[in-house]
């Protein structure tokens, strides 16, 4: 790769086509290392599907994914699991499994991927959880924490390992304003303390001023913007003002991809 | 498209089976057994186990119950009344064993692994194993499977066994036959390799199929609440197709 090293993930002229629909076109995305990226978009835009990108879960139809010197969408089997050590994922809902106490939840990457002792195990997985807040929770099951509190643990599970990044797709919804806060915090603090690249899938713009060194907009299938929240805020650019202000509908259509309402309907009439 | 609905109705059941059929090839290939892999093997052949037990002792000793009564009552009418124990005992080793275990651990131990894969990879817990570099096919797949082909010889025996005491019952306590001839009739009568042997291999045979069949419709589930719960159905009918499909064929070529 060409590209000057503090450019942990980036994306080359990906194309992605998923159930007949062209979700991304062309798109190129750089984040840098060590800092805390917010990628935004509406709804559907493809900010999950990036994110399965870049973990290997989903291979693009066209164009290159890199992380670092090494090209995920070539990468299969032990290969693949080598480089998803490093990454750690929270997913849009945690997925915690609900068989296993937050403990174990938290311990399995560790005895899975490592030889640690049993009681080395221990206090890394207690260090990981006192990180999150959630020491005391620890041999609750899934079923008995709170929605904030299973992504709290799910956080603390994605770190288990110490990875180089990561990921957290729409950390914030449905969290109260001060959950909302502990997150932040605690997305900052990781991000401190163990250096990582981290990044943020997220629609919520007024937090992301307060959280991102940096920050980029996909909609429309493309990258439509790209700076530090501040710059974006700042934009004239009629697509983004619509999504940093909230206006309903704009050139970021509120629809789904349809025909027309009347078309459709005179359609159904003449089949019946 | 819609000329093709009825090579549709031919064609995707057979696509089924072939995907079905690979997704067992990946299994198997990817087979390792860490001492990891084999406590999670006991631990499932516990939970499939435990789980049909009661349904398999209740069922086992009623099915024996009304096994007795219907042959001791036709047989009595050609004063044939000794062979009820054979009779009991042929027809539980060779047949009604295997089948109604089968059957049954398809509803209570096939019905929950289906459900929990499928919720499983509803609540994105096997997007999140893949995450974490642990290969689900080798942590959740293989122990179900492996468990089922444990599990239903070791239910089978158990169904067996209460059936006798169930056919026991009847005929000794109820009817007062003699209890030495009915035991001793049983033992000269049944040949330990082609009946009872026979019998348990077709138990290992259908566990297998039954715990394929219940971890492939969890796997391939909508990940919706509507998927799952079609996933649980299409397991317990698929699974009483295979079973009686497949025990007329084993029968057919052990006899
Ligand atoms: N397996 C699939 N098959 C077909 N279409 C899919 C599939 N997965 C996702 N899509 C489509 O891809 C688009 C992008 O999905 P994605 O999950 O990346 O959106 P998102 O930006 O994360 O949205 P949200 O903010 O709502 O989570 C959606 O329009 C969705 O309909
Ligand atoms: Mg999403």
């Amino acid at each position: 790769m060409t590209e000057s090293s503090d450019i942990a993930i980036s994306l080359r002229r990906v194309t992605v086509r998923l159930g007949g629909r062209t979700i991304l076109e062309d798109l190129d995305l750089d984040i840098p290392a060590g800092q805390v990226t917010a990628v935004m978009g509406p709804s559907g835009a493809g900010k999950t599907t990036v994110l399965r990108l870049v973990t290997g879960q989903l291979k693009p139809d066209a164009g290159e994914v890199w992380i670092g010197e090494t090209r995920v969408d070539r990468l299969g089997g032990k290969a693949l699991g080598r480089l998803r050590r490093n990454i750690g994922v929270l997913l849009q809902n945690g997925a915690l499994f609900t068989d296993l106490t937050s403990f174990d939840n938290v311990a399995l990457p560790l005895r899975e991927h490592t030889r640690l002792s049993e009681s080395l195990i221990r206090r890394i997985v207690l260090m990981k959880l006192e990180m999150v807040g959630l020491r005391g929770a620890a041999q609750l099951y899934p079923s008995e924490l709170s929605g904030g509190m299973k992504r709290r643990v799910a956080t603390a599970r994605a770190m288990a390992l110490d990875p180089g990044i990561m990921f957290y797709d729409e950390p914030f919804a449905g969290l109260d304003p001060i959950s909302l806060g502990v997150s932040l915090r605690l997305i900052r603090d990781i991000n401190a303390a163990l250096g990582t690249t981290s990044v943020v899938i997220t629609h919520d713009v007024r937090e992301v001023a307060k959280l991102a060194d940096h920050a980029c907009i996909i909609a429309d299938r493309k990258l439509v913007a790209t700076g530090t929240p501040d710059e974006l805020a700042a934009s004239a650019d009629p697509l983004v003002r619509q999504f940093m202000q909230g206006e309903p509908d704009g050139p970021v259509p509120f629809h789904y991809p349809a025909h027309a309402l009347d078309e459709e309907l005179m359609l159904r009439g003449e089949s019946r | 498209m819609s000329s093709g609905a009825p090579q549709t109705a031919l064609t995707a059941p057979l696509r089924e089976l072939g995907r079905a059929g690979l997704f067992l090839l990946t299994a198997f290939s990817r087979m390792r057994f860490g001492p990891r892999q084999l406590a999670e093997i006991l631990r499932q052949v516990y939970f499939a186990g435990v789980r049909s037990l009661v349904i398999i002792v209740i069922c086992g000793f009623f099915v024996g119950l009304v096994l007795t009564l219907q042959t001791y009552d036709t047989l009595t009418r050609f004063g044939a009344a000794d062979a009820v124990s054979t009779v009991l005992a042929l027809s539980l080793f060779r047949e009604l064993g295997p089948v109604l275990a089968a059957l049954l651990f398809a509803g209570r131990a096939g019905t929950s692994i289906t459900a929990e894969i499928g919720l499983m990879r509803a609540t994105e817990q096997l997007d999140a194993l893949d995450l974490m570099a642990i290969d689900p096919m080798e942590r959740i797949v293989q122990p179900r499977l492996l468990a089922g082909l444990i599990a239903l010889p070791a239910l089978v025996l158990i169904f067996n066994l209460t059936a006798i005491v169930g056919g026991i019952f009847f005929a000794v306590f109820l009817m007062g036959s003699d209890p030495i001839s009915f035991w001793a009739n049983m033992q000269s009568s049944v040949e330990l390799m082609r009946d009872f042997g026979g019998g348990m291999f077709k138990s290992v045979c259908f566990g297998f199929v039954a715990a394929w069949l219940a971890v492939w419709f969890g796997w391939s589930a909508r990940p919706t609440s509507e998927g799952v719960a079609l996933a649980t159905t299409q397991t317990v009918i698929a699974t009483a197709i295979a079973v009686l499909v497949l025990d007329f064929i084993l029968s057919a070529f052990m006899l």
